[in-house]
């Protein structure tokens, strides 16, 4: 776990970059985290993002495609669109959220 | 008379009800376990079933066995549960009134949920190892296979013992290499994760051991469909991977009658205080075991551990009092690895598996992310640990909450 400075403030992330405390996120640094990994944040982007942050409030996990999908709406094709080729690791990175995870 | 009403008697549920009737007094709780079925499975032994390690009968005993003198045991399918009424429904009309509810149902694989899984192949190229039927319908499959493409899949998580398809792959790589036809065998497995290891530490410790076998790995692959006419897994973006065996470890559910009842999320799952078990929603309404949505692994260690304080956790909470004893969410796994060998992983909500000794600091006899015999050994004796110490709820030598003594805490840096 190491500090990273994005536009001039101050996270927490890990070695692969996602941020580790759910409350340094902000709106603004999701935007910066997007662009780093070469997307731009439009509605249906939010979307998935908010539907993200707040299933994470409640269950403490990160949100896998099929839960995003049949509890958020999104159908996962768009999911693919939206974020391609990785969409639950990249998701997971602008929402600044762990992960989804393995046990190993 | 107060009346505690157990739904499921597999590993929870029966450990529950083996501590729960030692603690509660008899004349004033009356306990009753319900469960459809009168086989208690070793589940951790379906794995072995595939390779001929273990036939069908080393895994399975009466149900009746395990529970306790002074605990109904009902024999019946759950219709629903009407949490207002504190009443519990069966199949059969037979109704079952309670004061307090453990939800101990588990989680099961549901090939139904992906399309064309059970279509036309079931059980000829498309497999499962976690039920008996499924791991014996593929150890027919593989006493006589002489080689081909291989998938070992995953449809999505969470799964019951999320190290087992890791395992199945190792122990497959062994079976055919034993038998002569590795080399004629493409195996490759098929993860909606990055890849077979996703935490740091493991991964720095485990990341080649796939890979020195010659296992391929798909990673992000989210599987759209099966076409069994063309022997294909197709993702939503639109890969197809063919096959000539499929070993596929299926979407994974709670019970239905759980959302009969408004109980479950959108998997079945009964959303409970991750510390307490207690419901979210009912007061008087628990749920332990891989019913449950905490976020750990749905696993047996799992269930064993919490148990422990659960116990306590439950009597204080029917007798008014505070629920002083917060889980952790501790797990701890062995992997066999195949050649006789195997690892063990040790975590919680907030550790990630660490390398190290286990249980003794220093000694073990186990070791942590190290592939070992006597971790093997481990694994093996572990069938009679559970059918004599952990169902009836004996006391064991391990602690509920994860440790960081014997740990490599510096391997995090």
């Amino acid at each position: 776990m190491a500090l990273a400075t994005i536009e001039g403030t101050q996270v927490h992330v890990d070695d692969e970059g996602f941020l580790t405390d759910y409350d340094e996120w902000s709106e603004d640094l999701a935007q910066v985290l997007a662009a780093r990994i070469g997307i731009g944040l439009t509605e249906p982007h939010w979307k998935a993002i908010r539907f993200l942050r707040e299933d994470f409030k409640q269950h403490g996990e990160t949100a896998t495609i099929r839960r995003i999908t049949t509890v958020g709406g999104i159908p996962t094709k768009d999911l693919f669109t939206l974020f391609p080729k990785q969409p639950a690791k990249k998701m997971a990175y602008i929402a600044g959220l762990p992960k989804p995870r393995g046990c190993v | 008379m107060k009346r505690l009403v157990i739904l499921g008697g597999g590993t929870a549920g029966t450990m529950a009800a083996n501590r729960l009737r030692r603690r509660l007094h008899p004349d004033e709780w009356k306990i009753t376990v319900v469960d459809k079925s009168e086989i208690h499975n070793y589940q951790p032994g379906h794995l072995f079933i595939p390779f001929g390690i273990y036939g069908p009968q080393d895994v399975v005993k009466p149900r009746r066995r395990f529970i306790p003198d002074g605990v109904d045991l009902v024999f019946g399918e759950i219709a629903r549960v009407v949490p207002e009424e504190n009443r519990v429904l069966l199949a059969d009309d037979r109704q079952l009134p309670y004061d307090y509810l453990i939800i101990a149902t588990g989680t099961s694989p549901r090939p139904d949920q992906t399309p064309g899984m059970v279509d036309g192949e079931w059980h000829k190229s498309v497999h499962e190892f976690y039920t008996l039927e499924g791991a014996t319908a593929l150890a027919e499959r593989l006493a006589d296979w002489d080689g081909g493409r291989m998938l070992v899949h995953i449809v999505d998580m969470p799964i019951k013992c999320p190290v087992a398809p890791l395992e199945f792959t190792f122990l497959a790589d062994s079976f055919f290499a034993e038998r002569g036809i590795r080399d004629r065998v493409d195996l490759t497995l098929v993860t909606p994760l990055e890849g077979a290891f996703t935490k740091p530490v493991a991964s720095k410790h485990l990341g080649s051991i796939l890979e020195h076998r010659g296992v391929g790995i798909e990673g992000d692959f989210v599987v759209e469909r099966i076409d069994p006419e063309r022997k294909m897994v197709i993702s939503y973006d639109e890969r197809e991977l063919p096959f000539d065996l499929l070993v596929t470890v299926p979407l994974h559910m709670g019970a239905d009658y759980l959302a009969a009842s408004g109980l479950g999320d959108d998997l079945n799952y009964v959303p409970v205080d991750k510390h307490t078990l207690l419901s979210r929603a009912h007061d008087n309404i628990f749920a332990i075991g891989d019913a449950s949505d905490i976020p750990t692994s749905k696993a047996g260690s799992v269930a064993h551990f919490s148990m422990e304080l659960f116990e306590d956790n439950f009597v204080n909470h029917v007798r008014g009092r505070a629920m002083t004893r917060p889980f952790d969410g501790h797990a701890n796994c062995f992997i066999e690895s195949g050649n006789g060998k195997g690892l063990l992983i040790d975590f919680n909500y907030d550790t990630e598996p660490l390398p190290g000794k286990y249980p003794l600091p220093g000694i073990g006899p186990f070791s942590l992310l190290r592939e070992t015999e006597a971790n093997h050994w481990g694994k093996m004796m572990f069938r009679w640990v559970y059918w004599n110490l952990l169902l009836p709820g004996k006391p064991m030598p391990l602690e509920p909450l994860m440790s960081m003594a014997g740990k490599e805490a510096e391997a995090l840096t």
